[in-house]
């Protein structure tokens, strides 16, 4: 059951993907402090389409479940229920996936030169046979992301926060991937140095036909960056869609309170909508519609039903009782 | 778009002595007046333990270089003193100095040996512990319990009696120091174990190790090229402290009688044959070991505190 109807080739379809993490207590507590087991659903019945050559982009607050998403996705998770399928790439094997990590300070071994950071996946992809060919690919790697030859022999301390995403980047096209999934790899950086790292990743996607599953938390970032946006709660997708629609007419009210929130240069002290509340643990989520809470419209049928994904004309997927269509 | 890329231009050729030098390791020592101290009579202890058989007037191990008529001779300084035994001779007419050299070297040989040893084990058992978890951990962190619970000490007693047992007899004396290493060493991994799980669950779940992951690198490549070489930094300063620890160890199993043959004194053993003589103006024979080990002993814990201080805060 795949909900999007798109004429595009999809270079990922995920459908009603699921990710429960065991947060038990260990077993010697369970028992003294008679707790039960406990488990905490990251990733609740998630499906979704990358359109082959495209980017989507997952958004949603801290803790809602994009980066679960992501390690499903490259396959570091196992997931608990639903499917991934990537279409096949040019040589027929299903689409190699890299990834490009989120803290540009642990997503880099200390200990390690740049160079060989660059030439791990190559190493162990086995990509180029002799030493001379891979140390040519790495500094033709270091050059594509702005970087120079010399780079590679220093190690990742002396580099800036932009400059190890960069080299981040070199690694994950080291394995000469199709499909780059990219957990808010700008996130930790200023934002002069982010709209540098998002041009670089722009050009890199135009230069090798690259597919991006990119994940943020931050709604001007992600307009520049996608074809689709899907916006995440507490591990659902309540609203998925063309980012011009999305932004033109946000349907679920929780993507409406992520437009707003989102600074205005233009008129930076017009009224804000607060939030309301907290965003709800997701060890406990809320009965009905996880956004109940906080919604400013909620009505008594919210709390008790669970909105189905409804697909409304524009193609936009929304879970929302009261979303109107038209 | 400049800011981001200037600082990466022009990359000095740096040498490993030159980076070495302009390291915050070196400056610190450079500005430690303790940490040179003990540096300086560290190497001085280890030049001339090493370099023994040049620096000793006799070889204390060989039963044709002593002579009776010499036995008991205090040192130079005192009355009845005599040249070229510089601190004495014990009751076999045994020179002091020379014994101490040679007996610092053994306990120093075996010192290093029990760490390295331990070092093998306690890495080994904490990074397969952090890095698969589970069942195998429980069991590897239980035993490590276990061992802790009960005195290093006790544990290097029964390990040596047990082995000693087990050794045919002619082999007992050549065997004496590899017994003894093995108990020291079973008695003391634990400490890296814990220390190298733990690093080893930090690092685990890093994202550099995670992209590892991605690529299939087989666990025991990501275990020593990447786990390994960022857990060492604490284990390098536990095994420092260890070493002062070890030679105490042996020193005492020594004393014990349960340590190094007479034959072959290590320091520990000096003291035991020494401490006969303690109340029977004999002192030397007992004084001149006891400083020899307590100055190793100390000037290796200033060193490894100092390394502690100088690599804690960064955990680099
Ligand atoms: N390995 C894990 N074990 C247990 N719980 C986990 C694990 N990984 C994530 N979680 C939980 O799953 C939820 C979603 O986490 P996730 O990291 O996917 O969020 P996120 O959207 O990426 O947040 P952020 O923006 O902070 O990175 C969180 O509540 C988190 O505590
Ligand atoms: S279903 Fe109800 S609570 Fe949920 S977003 Fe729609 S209106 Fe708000
Ligand atoms: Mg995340």
């Amino acid at each position: 059951m795949t909900a999007m109807t798109s004429q595009e080739t999809s270079a990922l379809s995920v459908s009603r993907l699921v990710k429960t993490f065991d947060v038990s207590a260990p077993w010697l507590n369970r028992v003294v402090e008679r707790k039960p087991r406990q488990f905490l659903q990251a990733v609740s019945d998630i499906s979704f389409d990358v359109p082959l050559g495209g980017c989507l982009s997952l958004v949603g607050e801290s803790g809602c479940g994009k980066s679960t998403v992501a390690r499903l996705v490259t396959g570091l998770y196992r997931p608990n229920g639903g499917e991934m399928r990537f279409a096949p790439g040019h040589d027929g094997k299903p689409l190699s996936a890299q990834m490009i990590f989120q803290d540009p300070y642990a997503s880099l071994n200390p200990r390690w030169r740049v160079k060989n950071i660059v030439a791990e996946p190559i190493r162990e992809l086995k990509l180029r046979k002799t030493r001379a060919e891979i140390d040519d690919r790495v500094v033709e790697l270091l050059k594509t992301v702005g970087l120079s030859a010399s780079d590679g022999e220093k190690f990742p301390h002396e580099f800036s926060g932009g400059q190890r995403q960069r080299i981040s980047i070199a690694r994950a096209l080291a394995g000469e991937p199709e499909f780059l999934v990219c957990d808010e790899p700008t996130s930790a950086l200023d934002v002069s140095v982010q709209a540098q790292v998002l041009n670089l990743m722009r050009r890199l996607q135009d230069q090798f036909g690259l597919t991006y599953l990119f994940i943020s938390h931050d709604m001007s970032v992600v307009r520049h960056m996608s074809d689709r946006i899907a916006v995440m709660y507490l591990g659902r997708i309540v609203e998925e869609g063309k980012t011009e629609a999305l932004f033109a007419r946000p349907r679920h009210p929780y993507t409406q309170l992520l437009l707003q929130t989102i600074p205005n240069i233009e008129k930076p002290h017009r009224d804000r909508v607060v939030a309301g509340g907290e965003v709800p643990s997701p060890l406990k989520p809320p009965s009905g519609c996880p956004f109940h809470p906080r919604c400013p419209i909620a009505t008594a049928r919210c709390s008790a039903e669970l909105p189905e994904v409804r697909t409304l004309a524009n193609g936009t997927r929304v879970a929302c009782h009261l979303a109107e269509d038209a | 778009m400049t800011t981001d890329i200037a600082k990466t231009a022009p990359a000095k050729p740096s040498s490993a002595l030159r980076r070495w030098l302009d390291s915050d390791i070196w400056w610190s020592f450079t500005h430690s007046k303790a940490a040179m101290l003990a540096a300086a009579i560290f190497a001085i202890l280890i030049v001339t333990a090493v370099f023994a058989p040049w620096f000793a007037p006799q070889n204390p191990y060989d039963a044709a270089q002593l002579d009776m008529w010499k036995a008991e001779l205090p040192p130079v300084w005192q009355e009845g003193g005599e040249w070229p035994y510089l601190l004495g001779t014990d009751t076999q007419g045994r020179d002091m100095l020379s014994a101490i050299l040679y007996g610092t070297r053994i306990s120093m040989i075996i010192g290093l040996a029990s760490v390295a040893l331990s070092l093998l084990i306690g890495m080994t058992a904490g990074l397969v512990a952090g890095f698969f978890g589970g069942f195998i951990e429980n069991i590897l962190m239980r035993i490590g319990d276990i061992t802790l619970s009960i005195p290093t000490i006790l544990i290097a007693i029964l390990v040596s009696t047990v082995v000693r047992q087990l050794l045919p007899s002619d082999l007992r004396e050549i065997g004496a120091s590899a017994v003894l290493v093995l108990a020291i060493a079973l008695s003391s991994w634990v400490q890296y174990a814990r220390t190298v799980r733990a690093q080893t669950i930090v690092e685990r779940s890093k994202e550099y190790v995670q992209a590892a992951r991605l690529l299939k690198v087989p666990a025991r490549r990501i275990l020593a090229r990447h786990i390994l070489p960022n857990t060492l930094t604490p284990v390098l300063v536990a095994a420092t402290l260890n070493f002062g620890m070890a030679i105490l160890t042996e020193a005492t199993l020594s004393f014990l009688g349960i340590g190094m043959p007479p034959g072959q004194p290590s320091l520990g053993t000096l003291i035991r044959i020494g401490n006969q003589f303690l109340f029977s103006g004999s002192w030397w024979i007992v004084l001149f070991p006891v400083i020899q080990l307590c100055l190793l002993v100390v000037v290796v814990n200033v060193l490894g505190d100092w390394l502690r201080d100088v690599l804690n805060p960064k955990l680099r």
